[in-house]
C-alpha cells in the first residue's frame, strides 16, 4: 500500500500533451527525482566489460557508496577499489599524491596485478584543479606493465562536454594498443549489451566474410586487444560516437554510425551504406520488413488496443518505436522521457502531428514522486520506468534497446510484447535490480 | 595505506544519514548535489523508497551554477517544489561541491523559510562523514526546532512516557526491530511516544517532551538525547534491548533513570577482563549492545570495532575506532572470532570464524533479507553462531 504524504495528484509540469511538447527539452528542469526502476547500466556495469580490468575510484563517501555497492551486487568486489577522499585532502594540497600512492597500495594488495587499471576521479578533482596528468605520468613511470585509463565520476560536467557515461565508453577502449590493420575486420563499440546473431547488422558482417567483434562477447583481454586491428568500428549507441571519433584519431579506425531505428526505411538505409562498405550488393528487404508487419500483427492480436507507455530506459530511439507501433494499429498513449535526442527529432514531430493528444511525462521531475501509479485497464509497458509509472506488471523488460537492432530487433520486440501482454512479471523486483543481464546477488 | 579500500565496501554517508532520518516524516529533503545521491540513497540505503512516498530530491547542481554562486536556482526550484507539495519541512544536505563552494546553508535555509514559511532547515554535510553524523545531525536538529514544551505534567498513573531515538533502516533495517522494541517496553508499563523515526509521524517527534525517559539505540540518537535533556531534563539509558538478560537490563535502566535523573549505558560494566576473543565491527551502540548480551549469554570477552562516527562515552577500554581497511584488519588479526557485515569477510583472516551479521549502513540491500532482527531472534542468532564455530 502506497503512503501518501498529502493525496495530491497534479501532473501540472511533468506532463504535456505531445502538440505542446517543445523539442529537446519538454519539461522545465528543478528538482530531481529518482524513480526505483534500477535497469540501466551506470558507469561501473559498462567498466566491467573490459576483460580483467580493475576499477578504482577516488571519490568522497557518499559517490564511493553507489559505486562499490554496484560492484557487490554483480558480485564483482574483487575488481573494484576505492580511495576515499576525506576533508583533510581539500586542505592539505595531496590530491596527486592520494592518487598516486592509493593506486600504488591497491595494486600492491591485489593478488594479481590486472593489465588495465581505470582510475575514475570526481568533481572534487575538477574543482580542485587537480594535476591529473602529473598523477597518471608517475603512476605509468611506476608501473610501465600497467594500463591506466583517465575515466571520469564528475557529474557536475554532464551539462558542460561529456557525460561521465559517454566518457567511460570512450575510456572503455583507450587500452587498444595499435597494431596493423585488418581490412576486414569490424568491430561493434560501445554497447552493453551484445547485439543479436540474427539481426542484419551481425549476419550481414558475417556473411560477407568479415570478422566481427563487440566487447560484450570478449573473454579475455588479449580478446579485447584483437579489436584494435578492426578497420571499422560501428556504433548504434548515440553515447558511443565520442569513443569513436578518438579511436579514428587514435588506431585509424573508421567509424559509421548507424543509429537504431524502427522505421523500414531508415534500416534499409542503414543496411545499404553497411553493404556498401562490405562491397556487397544492396538487399531487397521485401521479406524482413513482411516478417515484421507479421510479427506486430500477431501482438496486435492478443495486445489490441491496450493501452501502451514506452520510456527512454528501453531503447535510445523512444519515438521511433512509438511510432512504428503507433502505424501498426497500436494504442500508445504515453511515453517517459526527460528530454528528446536529436535521433528522434524526425519521429518526434511525425507523432506530434499524427498523435497529438499522446501524453508526454518526465520522470526525474519532483511531481513524479506522488502521480498515481496506475492505470485504467491492462496496460503494456515497454521499459522498466514505464512499468513503473504505470503500476502494471505486464512490461517488455530491457534497457539500452536491449541488443534488438534492425528488422529482426522489431521481430523480437513484436514477440517480447505479445509475450510480455500474456504474462504476467513481478515489476517490483524485476526493475529495482541493477544492470538488466549483468549477475544480482539479489 | 589509510583511506583505500582494495576491497571491503564503505558505509553509507552523511547526507544519506539525513534522509534516512526525516524520510517518514512528510518533509522535503534536498541533496545538494549534480547528480547520483538520489539513486545512490533511494537503491542502497533507504529499503522503504518503493513502496512509501517521501520527498526526497538531488537539486541538480550544474558545474555554472556552482562556479557563479547561483544559489538562486536552488532557491527557486526548492520554493516551487515546496509550493507544489506543502512538505511540512524543508531539509537541505549538503555533498562535497557545496562545501568546496563555500555554500552557506542556514543563510539559504533561512532564505527559503522566509519565502515559503515552512521550517527550513540546512545540513552542511559533504558525503565524506558516514550517515551516523548526518543522522545525527537531522534528529537534533528536530529536537530543538520541532519539539514541542509538554502540556503541564499529569500527576495520572499509568504507563511510563519514553521515547526510542536513533532508529533509521541503516541500523536496523526493515525487520521488524523497531517494533519489537515498543512492544517490550509497552509490556514493561512504558507508553512510546515517538520512535526516531521508523513508524513515526512529526506530530510524534513534537511530542515527545512527554516522555519521562529516553531510550538511545544507535549513536545517532544521542545528541538528540543530550539536546532533550536540556531543554525538558529528560534522562536517557543507552543500548539496545538484545536478547532477555540485556532487555531485562534495559528496563531495569530505564526505571533506575527515571527515578535518579541520571543518565545510563546498559553495557557500561561489561568490560571485558581477558584479551578480545570475539569482535564485533559495526555501529557502536548497536555492536556494544550485542558484545554485551553475547558475553553475558556465554561468558566469552567481546569487544568492537567501530568504523564509524561515535565517542569514547559509549565504548569501552577493549573497544577500538578504526576507519580504514588498513587500520581494522590487526584488529580481526587479534580475535578469534570476527562478526561483521559479509562484504567485510574477504579482509578476515581465513583462521578466523567469520560470522555474518549483514548491516544495511555498509553493504546496503545485498543482504537484506538476512539481517536479523535481533530483538527478538538474538537466541536464533547465537545458536547459529555456535554452529559456526563460537563454543
Amino acid at each position: 500500500m502506497l503512503k501518501r504524504v498529502n493525496g495530491r495528484e497534479d501532473t501540472q509540469g511533468a506532463q504535456v500533451k505531445l502538440r505542446d511538447a517543445s523539442f529537446p527539452s519538454p519539461f522545465a528542469s528543478g528538482l530531481e527525482y529518482s524513480s526505483p526502476a534500477r535497469g540501466s547500466w551506470n558507469i561501473v556495469h559498462t567498466a566491467m566489460l573490459l576483460p580483467g580490468g580493475h576499477q578504482i575510484y577516488v571519490c568522497a563517501a557518499g559517490c564511493l557508496r553507489g559505486v562499490i555497492l554496484t560492484a557487490a551486487e554483480m558480485n564483482a568486489t574483487d575488481r573494484f577499489s576505492t580511495i576515499a577522499i576525506r576533508e583533510h585532502n581539500l586542505i592539505d594540497g595531496d590530491m596527486e599524491d592520494l592518487i598516486v600512492d592509493g593506486v600504488a597500495d591497491v595494486l600492491a594488495r591485489l593478488p594479481k596485478k590486472p593489465p588495465a587499471v581505470m582510475i575514475y576521479t570526481s568533481c572534487i578533482h575538477h574543482f580542485m584543479g587537480c594535476d591529473l596528468p602529473l598523477a597518471y605520468k608517475k603512476l605509468r613511470e611506476r608501473f610501465p606493465d600497467t594500463g591506466f585509463s583517465e575515466c571520469f565520476m564528475n557529474p557536475i560536467m554532464r551539462k558542460s562536454g561529456l557525460t561521465p557515461d559517454q566518457l567511460t565508453r570512450r575510456q572503455l577502449y583507450s587500452f587498444l594498443e595499435p597494431r596493423p590493420i585488418d581490412p576486414r575486420a569490424i568491430n561493434i563499440i560501445g554497447n552493453d549489451l551484445a547485439t543479436e546473431e540474427d539481426s542484419e547488422l551481425v549476419r550481414m558482417i558475417r556473411q560477407a566474410g568479415y570478422t566481427l567483434r563487440d566487447i560484450t562477447w570478449c573473454k579475455t583481454y588479449e580478446e579485447y586487444q584483437q579489436m584494435a586491428a578492426a578497420a571499422l568500428n560501428i556504433t548504434y549507441n548515440p553515447a558511443a560516437i565520442a569513443a569513436c571519433d578518438v579511436l579514428k584519431r587514435r588506431l585509424g579506425q573508421e567509424h559509421m554510425h548507424l543509429p537504431i531505428s524502427y522505421n523500414y526505411d531508415e534500416i534499409t538505409a542503414n543496411l545499404n551504406r553497411l553493404a556498401d562498405y562490405l562491397g556487397i550488393d544492396h538487399s531487397d528487404y521485401a521479406e524482413e520488413i513482411s516478417r515484421c508487419r507479421e510479427a506486430l500483427a500477431a501482438a496486435k492480436a492478443v495486445i489490441g488496443d491496450a493501452p501502451i507507455a514506452i520510456d527512454y530506459t528501453a531503447t535510445f530511439r523512444p519515438f521511433s518505436l512509438a511510432r512504428l507501433l503507433v502505424d501498426s494499429g497500436f494504442n500508445v498513449t504515453r511515453i517517459y522521457v526527460d528530454s528528446i535526442s536529436g535521433e528522434d527529432k524526425g519521429d518526434f514531430e511525425y507523432l506530434q502531428q499524427h498523435r497529438p493528444d499522446m501524453d508526454v511525462f518526465a520522470t526525474v521531475h519532483a511531481k513524479m514522486r506522488f502521480v498515481g501509479r496506475t492505470t485504467e485497464g491492462k496496460t503494456l509497458a515497454i521499459g522498466q520506468k514505464a512499468a513503473y509509472f504505470t503500476g502494471t506488471d505486464y512490461f517488455v523488460n530491457f534497457v539500452e534497446s536491449g541488443g534488438y537492432y534492425g528488422f529482426h530487433g522489431i521481430c523480437s520486440i513484436a514477440a517480447l510484447m505479445e509475450e510480455a501482454f500474456l504474462h504476467e512479471k513481478d515489476a517490483e523486483r524485476l526493475i529495482q535490480m541493477k544492470g538488466w543481464g549483468c549477475e544480482s546477488c539479489l | 595505506m589509510k583511506q583505500v579500500a582494495s576491497i571491503i565496501s564503505t558505509y553509507s554517508a552523511d547526507a544519506f544519514g539525513v534522509s534516512s532520518a526525516l524520510f517518514e516524516l512528510g518533509g522535503m529533503v534536498v541533496m545538494h548535489d549534480p547528480s547520483g545521491c538520489n539513486s545512490t540513497y533511494t537503491t542502497h540505503d533507504e529499503p522503504r523508497w518503493y513502496n512509501m512516498d517521501s520527498m526526497i530530491y538531488i537539486s541538480g547542481l550544474t558545474e555554472i551554477d556552482a562556479v557563479m554562486g547561483n544559489d538562486e536556482k536552488l532557491i527557486c526550484d526548492i520554493t516551487a517544489a515546496a509550493r507544489d507539495l506543502s512538505p511540512r519541512f524543508i531539509a537541505i544536505a549538503g555533498t562535497p561541491i557545496p562545501m568546496m563552494t563555500g555554500f552557506d546553508f542556514d543563510a539559504v535555509a533561512s532564505v527559503i523559510e522566509q519565502e515559503t514559511g515552512i521550517p527550513t532547515f540546512g545540513f552542511s554535510t559533504n558525503s565524506m562523514n558516514s550517515y551516523v553524523a548526518g543522522a545525527s545531525m537531522a534528529f537534533e536538529a528536530l529536537a530543538r526546532r520541532i519539539v514541542r514544551e509538554p502540556a503541564a505534567a499529569s500527576s495520572e498513573g499509568g504507563p511510563v512516557p519514553v521515547n526510542i531515538l536513533g532508529l533509521t533502516p541503516l541500523d536496523f533495517s526493515m525487520n521488524g526491530s523497531d517494533a519489537s522494541m515498543i512492544r517490550l517496553l509497552e509490556t514493561q508499563d512504558f507508553r512510546v511516544v515517538s520512535t526516531w523515526s521508523m513508524n513515526c509521524t512529526l506530530d510524534d517527534i513534537a511530542r515527545a517532551a512527554e516522555a519521562k525517559v529516553n531510550l538511545v539505540v544507535s549513536y545517532s540518537g544521542l545528541a538528540t538525547a543530550r539536546e532533550l535533556k536540556r531543554r525538558f531534563g529528560t534522562p536517557f539509558v543507552v543500548g539496545v534491548p538484545i536478547g532477555p538478560a540485556l532487555q531485562q537490563r534495559v528496563i531495569a535502566d530505564l526505571q533506575q533513570a527515571l527515578r535518579t535523573g541520571t543518565d545510563q549505558i546498559v553495557y557500561q560494566d561489561k568490560e571485558i577482563a581477558a584479551g578480545p576473543d570475539i569482535t564485533i565491527v559495526g555501529e557502536s551502540v548497536y555492536s556494544k549492545s550485542l558484545a554485551a548480551a553475547i558475553t553475558t549469554d556465554i561468558g566469552r570477552p567481546a569487544r568492537i570495532i567501530c568504523p564509524v562516527d561515535t565517542e569514547a562515552a559509549v565504548l569501552t577500554a577493549a573497544d577500538a575506532l578504526a576507519e580504514d581497511e588498513t587500520d581494522i584488519i590487526p584488529y580481526l588479526q587479534e580475535a578469534s572470532v570476527v562478526i561483521a557485515d559479509p562484504l567485510y569477510k574477504p579482509i578476515v583472516p581465513a583462521d578466523k570464524t567469520f560470522i555474518p551479521l549483514p548491516h544495511e549502513g555498509f553493504s546496503g540491500r545485498c543482504y537484506e533479507k538476512d539481517i536479523p532482527n535481533l530483538i527478538d531472534g538474538f537466541s536464533a542468532f547465537l545458536k547459529g553462531a555456535l554452529n559456526h564455530g563460537i563454543k
